[in-house]
C-alpha cells in the first residue's frame, strides 16, 4: 500500500460510483487491547461483501482522511484513512494504520465479491 | 517430557503455535513423535501489515499461509492442515458441527496427546472457541479412549481460577528453532522477534522464562 493520495482516491471513488459493488468495511483495535490494558474498552465491527450501489462518494480532510459514500437509502463512512492501493483486480483498498503501523480501519470497494 | 505416540495441535491462527508451544513441538519431533497441526484460520483479520505496510487486508491471508508453511517447515511438522475457517468468526460457527469436524480429525489421527487453548482462559474469542470445540469433541469419546489434553492459558485471571500450570516444559535446548518459528511469521512478528533475541542475549530473566519454559494445564474431564 502507498500513503493516501487524495486526488487519486477521489478518481477511484468516482470510477466505482453508480456501479454494483461489494464493500468490506472494518474497524478494529485488536483482540488483545483489553488484555494488555484492562482499562481499555475493546470494540470493533466488520461487514464483508455488503452489496450496494453508491450515488457518489467523497474523500475529505487533510490526512488521515475521511471517506463517505452516499447511497440512495443510506451511507457508508470510514475515518482515519492513511494508505491506499488499487490492486490487480481493480479493487480500491483503503486502510488506516495507527502510529505503530497496525491496521485500525479498512474500506475496500470491489466490483466482484471478496474471497 | 513424556514420550508420545502422536501429538495433535489445534490452534486458530498461524503464529499461535510459535509463541506458546513451538519448543514443545520441536522436542516431540526430535523424540521421533509425529506432530499434526490443524490450524483453523489464516489469520485473515490480523492487524500487523508491516510498517511501511507490505500487506493489505486481501493479501494478508496469502502471506500468512506461506508464513505458516515456513514455520511448520522450521519445526519439522510433516502434517499441516488448514481448516478454512475465517479469523474472528470461529465462535460464531455451529458448535456441534465444529466439534464434529475436529472430532473427525482426532478420530483419524488418534493422538496420545492433544495441545490446544484452555477454553475461557485464552483471551482471544477464537482461542476460547477452538479450545471449547476440542474439549467437546474429546468428551464424546469413552473415558478410557481419551487422549491427554494439554491446554495453553494466558488470561490475566487464569492462575487465580485454574491454578498454576501442571506441565512445564524446558525448551531451552531447542530455543533457536523456537525463535526461527516465531520469525517465520514475519508479517506478525518482525519487531517483536528482534527485541526478543536482544533480550535473550542480555539474559533478561523475564523474557528467558517466557521463551524457555512452556506451560500447560492438563484438562480434567
Amino acid at each position: 500500500m502507498e500513503p493516501a493520495v487524495k486526488e487519486t482516491i477521489q478518481k477511484e471513488i468516482d470510477r466505482l460510483a453508480n456501479k454494483d459493488v461489494y464493500i468490506h468495511l472494518e474497524t478494529t483495535n485488536g483482540a488483545y487491547a483489553s488484555h494488555f490494558d484492562e482499562s481499555f474498552f475493546s470494540s470493533g465491527a466488520y461487514i464483508r461483501n455488503a452489496n450496494l450501489i453508491y450515488e457518489h462518494g467523497k474523500i475529505t480532510g487533510n490526512g488521515p482522511f475521511r471517506v463517505g459514500l452516499k447511497l440512495n437509502f443510506g451511507w457508508v463512512y470510514a475515518e482515519g484513512i492513511t494508505h491506499f492501493e488499487v490492486d490487480e483486480k481493480e479493487r480500491l483498498l483503503l486502510a488506516g494504520h495507527d502510529f505503530s503501523g497496525k491496521l485500525a480501519v479498512a474500506l475496500l470497494i470491489s466490483e466482484t465479491p471478496f474471497e | 517430557m513424556e514420550k508420545e505416540r502422536h501429538v495433535l495441535v489445534f490452534f486458530p491462527h498461524p503464529d499461535d503455535e510459535a509463541f506458546g508451544v513451538s519448543g514443545t513441538i520441536s522436542l516431540h519431533i526430535e523424540n521421533g513423535t509425529p506432530v499434526t497441526y490443524a490450524c483453523l484460520t489464516l489469520g485473515e483479520m490480523g492487524r500487523n501489515m508491516g510498517n511501511p505496510p507490505f500487506a493489505n487486508r486481501e493479501t494478508l491471508p496469502k502471506i500468512r499461509r506461506k508464513e505458516l508453511e515456513a514455520a511448520a517447515n522450521v519445526l519439522g511438522i510433516q502434517d499441516l492442515r488448514m481448516l478454512g475457517y475465517r479469523d474472528k468468526t470461529v465462535e460464531f460457527e455451529d458448535e456441534e458441527l465444529l466439534a464434529n469436524r475436529l472430532g473427525a480429525i482426532i478420530g483419524e489421527v488418534r493422538p496420545s496427546l492433544i495441545i490446544t487453548f484452555y477454553p475461557g482462559y485464552a483471551v482471544h474469542p477464537d482461542h476460547d472457541a477452538t479450545g471449547a470445540a476440542v474439549i467437546r469433541a474429546v468428551k464424546e469419546l469413552p473415558a478410557d479412549k481419551r487422549p491427554k489434553v494439554h491446554c495453553v492459558a494466558f488470561s490475566n485471571n487464569c492462575e487465580e481460577e485454574i491454578g498454576r500450570a501442571d506441565v512445564v516444559n524446558d525448551v531451552s535446548a531447542v530455543a533457536d528453532r523456537k525463535i526461527a518459528a516465531i520469525k517465520a511469521h514475519t508479517s506478525q512478528t518482525q519487531l517483536m522477534a528482534a527485541n526478543m533475541e536482544e533480550s535473550l542475549k542480555n539474559q533478561d530473566p523475564e523474557v528467558m522464562a517466557r521463551v524457555y519454559k512452556e506451560r500447560f494445564w492438563t484438562y480434567k474431564f
